[in-house]
């Protein structure tokens, strides 16, 4: 029962065999036997769930049709659910409990989710490992000595490990493609401005997105679904209408698909058998009748140090109101500056401190043309980028990692080398576009490997599209690693 | 010794009189009143995932102070985050604008003693949201209510135009002025809702330099506002003659011991880091847009007072006072639609009605409250001018009217104060006070006129003031005649 896809488990749900309660109870069962290993959760919501579970089933009985009525799924720990701990990975908020929920948890309570726990994260999303959590690191399930990939990796980790039918993560500089790379799950960014950022603790407010991990491209449509849209309690949010995404997987085709291969993506650095793969899954959706056509995004090599002045303003700012004057722990020092300097510098990690100063500098008077001012014009220029390559393109394919997942402390003491695993991905959310990662293979110690499909900001559909056919077509999505 | 000039310019904050906050659904409440940190909510307390919303009414409410300020409104206008820490402001960054503000070079029109008009220039006015509240306590620690925190401001900063206290004064009057014509505040510094800050230098006169400056604040009225400068003007004038010279610093008044206090010196600018706030759009205003907040501005006091000397043949002077509150403009125009006569009318409230009020401690924009109606007031004014009642009566009858309302005719009526113009009674009052006073009849007869004008008002005395002074004078001079032989 753990091992079903969302969709299988809700239509299980739906012709009465199995309960909401009996899905729910195999999955906390599940979660106690293998997450002590693997950890992905940080806060387990046992008694709600099964309460929540309960509820949808009576639901159900009195003809409730919600979209997601009984289906258990877990939500990252930097998105504000109320009065369940939310600690965004890090110490500073120990025992935090919002007094709100975000709107995509709204949204998803609204359609009947069953909450099992919150997932594990780097702090404040800041990493691509779990490794800077300030609690525990989380294992990849398919080799628990490696890392699922970061920050989304709690979420990923449950959901590849059968603890969940689907999670919520977000992404700010590819925290939901990448461990959903690294652990062989469908994970979606949507475009920025699709999904609702009120409840989403603020890394980088331009480039957050809160987006999907699943175990297919067809579950990813029914999470978008419902948390996709405007909401009025974010202004960043669209007032576009959104596409019945479900009903855009029916029928799917690939024929006269423009897939663009963007030059600079393959050049050094990355691993062979995972340019190999995603090469080959390329050629899989042109034997389904797409065309290649060879692109170029010139300003690529730009991203990484864009995104990290960009999103490190931000970040400064953002993290600025963790101060224990109102919420969360205090360090008391009985003198206010005192109290403040002991609050943040104990309980803020090592790579939040360096993200605070990296941006407190950048926007510091004499240095703020210099580097904030000429990323955010370099900025323009990525996003140019992509603009001219849609009109040549329909989609853009693209690793999503450069690397399958390593081993735990691997890149632990070089920041540099682990801000490279999101080279393929900061540019993204620069330009604020759409994008998926599916699995499209394994290397071969076993690990895998995830086709990067990218589209215009609001065709998601576009992109759920292609990748349902290339699922159905290679079925790579299905394998589930071996845990306890 | 050099004789110095002061150089002024004033940052004037003045909450927005919304319903709700800048960027979320609270109330906008008196913070002297509400219970601390009861309007709040999960934005304006800063609570980790929220985000701003802008408050479109406070962006027109801006522009409007704006278009009434004569500035430029830009075809869009920016918000920013201002990063400093402070228990009173929850997020760590106050929401604020900077590089982009809602409206830009404006000016205000001053008034000087010598009946000229000075323009003050005004850089820019732009929209902010407010900080909470802080209270210290004696032990050491700090309250914070976070009520306030999130209220519109509008921040308006004037160039240093200024070259006096006074000027300081008429501008920030000014200024109080129009944005209570607007509505957008109710200009109460006693509650914090209108702060002023002054950045003050000074330079040998005549130089065309700029020294450094100081900025005071913690001024919580024009009055100390007004006083603040002057002592800092002299402090600086003595720093500069000791040859000590003035350090950039942030000043606070003590109004108490009328001190100014040295809060900080800054070595160097404070660097609040600004970037455009990420959660909020752009604010665009179109062209038509702006011609609409245009069009809804009222008749602001320039135009009102220039209207009340033509329409209503008042002085400058009058004319200034009567429109420099809304309400009393407003007052006074209800009391002349009621019928009452222009001259007598301002006469009769910028004297009789404003000391009444000033008795008790009354605010002019109060003036809605008290008990006299204009129609009321129309209505004495009335009496007066058909000859029912003597001014003197008016004053009386005003008395009644201000403690207890009601309607000027029936409290003559009631009270018996109608002007007594039957000759029976007045010759008899007459005769008694002659009789009564025959060495001051006698110096008249001699040909004292100041004892005849003393005898007059002994006999309105007698009449207690209702006799209708033509009458009574003829009626006098017809029996000190008499006596005369
Ligand atoms: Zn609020």
């Amino acid at each position: 029962m753990i091992d079903l896809t969302l969709t299988e488990a809700l239509r299980k749900l739906n012709s009465g065999e199995v309960t909401s309660v009996a899905l729910t109870r195999a999955l906390l069962d599940r979660i106690h036997q293998v997450d002590p290993a693997v950890r992905a959760f940080l806060t387990l919501t046992e008694e709600q769930a099964l309460a929540q579970a309960e509820a949808a089933d009576q639901r159900r009985a009195r003809g409730d049709t919600a979209p997601l009525l009984g289906i258990p799924l877990a939500i990252k720990d930097v998105l504000a659910t109320q009065g369940v701990q939310t600690t965004c990975g890090s110490r500073i908020l120990e025992g935090f409990r919002p007094v709100y929920d975000a709107t995509v948890v709204q949204r998803l309570l609204d359609a009947g989710m069953v909450m099992l726990g919150k997932t594990n994260t780097d702090e404040f999303a800041m990493g691509s490992s779990t490794e800077n959590s300030g609690y525990f690191t989380t294992h990849n399930p398919w080799d628990l000595a490696r890392v699922p990939g970061g920050s989304s990796g709690g979420s990923a980790a449950a959901v590849a490990a059968n603890m969940a039918y689907g999670a919520l993560g977000t992404d700010t500089g590819g925290s939901v493609r990448q461990p959903a790379s690294l652990c062989g799950v469908v994970g979606l960014k949507p475009g920025y401005g699709r999904v609702s950022r009120y409840g989403l603790i603020a890394y980088a407010s331009s480039l957050d997105q809160v987006g999907t991990l699943t175990r297919s491209v067809e579950d990813t449509a029914r999470l978008l679904s419902v948390i996709a849209g405007h909401d009025p309690k974010d202004s960043t949010s669209m007032p576009l209408p959104v596409p019945d995404y479900l009903a855009a997987l029916a029928n799917a085709d690939v024929r006269g698909l423009r897939i663009g291969l963007p030059r600079e993506y393959f050049t050094t650095g990355i691993q062979p058998e995972v340019e190999a793969a995603v090469r080959a899954a390329v050629d899989v959706l042109v034997g389904l009748g797409a065309e290649v056509v060879e692109i170029s995004l010139p300003h690529t090599d730009y991203g990484l140090p864009v995104y990290y002045l960009v999103a490190t303003a931000e970040a400064s700012a953002n993290l600025a109101r963790f101060d224990g004057v109102r919420y969360g722990p205090r360090e008391d020092r009985g003198e206010m500056w005192a109290t403040y300097t002991a609050t943040r510098g104990e309980r803020f990690g090592p790579e939040v401190k360096r993200r605070i100063m990296l941006g407190t500098y950048a926007l510091s008077a004499g240095y703020y043309d210099a580097y904030y001012l000429k990323a955010q014009q370099v900025r323009t220029l990525v996003r140019q980028d992509f603009d001219e390559a849609f009109e040549k393109v329909d989609v853009i394919a693209a690793p999503a990692s450069p690397t399958t997942a390593f081993k735990i402390g691997e890149k632990a003491d070089d920041p540099l080398q682990m801000y490279l695993s999101d080279v393929y991905t900061v540019t993204i959310n620069l330009a604020g576009i759409a994008g998926l990662s599916v699995p499209c293979g394994f290397d071969g110690q076993g690990l895998p490997i995830g086709l990067q499909l990218l589209g215009p900001a609001f065709q998601e559909d576009r992109l759920l599209r292609v990748g349902h056919v290339y699922e159905q077509a290679t079925g790579w999505h299905t394998r589930r690693p071996t845990v306890g | 010794m050099t004789t110095y000039e002061p150089v002024i310019g004033l940052e004037v904050h003045a909450e927005l009189l919304t319903e709700s906050k800048m960027f979320c659904a609270c109330a906008v409440v008196d913070s002297t009143q509400a219970e601390p940190n009861t309007v709040t909510c999960p934005v304006c307390l800063g609570m980790p995932g929220t985000l701003p919303v802008i408050n479109a009414r406070a962006i027109e409410m801006g522009v409007r102070v704006g278009l009434a300020l004569g500035c430029e409104i830009p075809a869009f206008s920016q918000f920013a985050r201002k990063n400093y820490f402070y228990p009173d402001l929850p997020k760590g960054y106050q929401i604020s604008q900077f590089e982009y503000p809602l409206a830009v070079r404006g000016h205000v029109d001053i008034d000087l003693p010598d009946g000229s008009t000075k323009r003050i220039g005004v850089t820019r006015a732009h929209l902010e949201e407010d900080a909470g509240k802080l209270t210290h306590t004696g032990s050491g620690k700090s309250l914070v209510d976070l009520n306030r925190a999130g209220v519109p401001l509008l921040e308006i900063v004037s160039e240093p135009d200024m070259r006096s206290a006074e000027e300081a004064e008429a501008y920030a009057r000014k200024l109080r002025s129009i944005i209570q014509y607007l509505g957008v505040n109710h200009g109460d510094m006693s509650k914090g809702v209108l702060r002023f800050e002054a950045n003050i230098s000074v330079r040998p006169a005549g130089s065309t330099e700029l020294r450094t400056r100081t900025e005071v604040k913690n001024l919580n009225s024009i009055r100390s506002m007004m006083r603040a400068i002057e002592k800092e003007v002299e402090r600086q004038i003595r720093l500069w003659e000791s040859g000590e010279g003035v350090k950039q610093a942030t000043l606070g008044w003590d109004e108490d011991r009328g001190q100014i206090l040295i809060q900080r010196i800054k070595e160097s600018a404070s660097d609040y880091r600004y970037f455009p706030e990420p959660d909020l759009p752009i604010v665009r205003m179109t062209e038509a847009e702006v011609e609409r907040l245009r069009a809804s501005l009222p008749e602001l006091p320039d135009a009102r007072q220039a209207r009340f000397v033509r329409e209503y043949g008042l002085s400058p002077a009058d004319a200034a006072t009567l429109v420099s509150e809304r309400a009393v403009a407003d007052y006074y125009e209800a009391a002349l639609a009621a019928g009452a006569d222009p001259q007598p009318a301002a006469n009769f409230l910028l004297g009789e009605v404003f000391r009444r009020m000033n008795a008790e401690s009354l605010g002019r924009d109060q003036i809605g409250a008290i008990k006299v109606t204009p129609e009321a007031l129309a209505g004495l004014l009335g009496l007066v001018r058909a000859g029912t009642i003597t001014l003197t009566t008016a004053k009386k009858v005003l008395d009644v009217l201000y403690a207890e309302g009601g309607d000027p005719a029936a409290i003559v009526q009631a009270r018996g104060l109608a002007q007594v113009s039957d000759e029976g009674p007045i010759v008899a009052a007459i005769e008694a006070v002659l009789a009564a006073n025959p060495k001051e009849v006698a110096g008249v007869l001699a040909g004292q006129d100041k004892l005849a004008k003393f005898l007059m008002g002994q006999v309105m005395r007698e009449l207690r003031g209702r006799g209708e002074p033509a009458t009574v004078q003829r009626l006098l001079d017809a029996a000190l005649e008499k006596r005369r032989g």
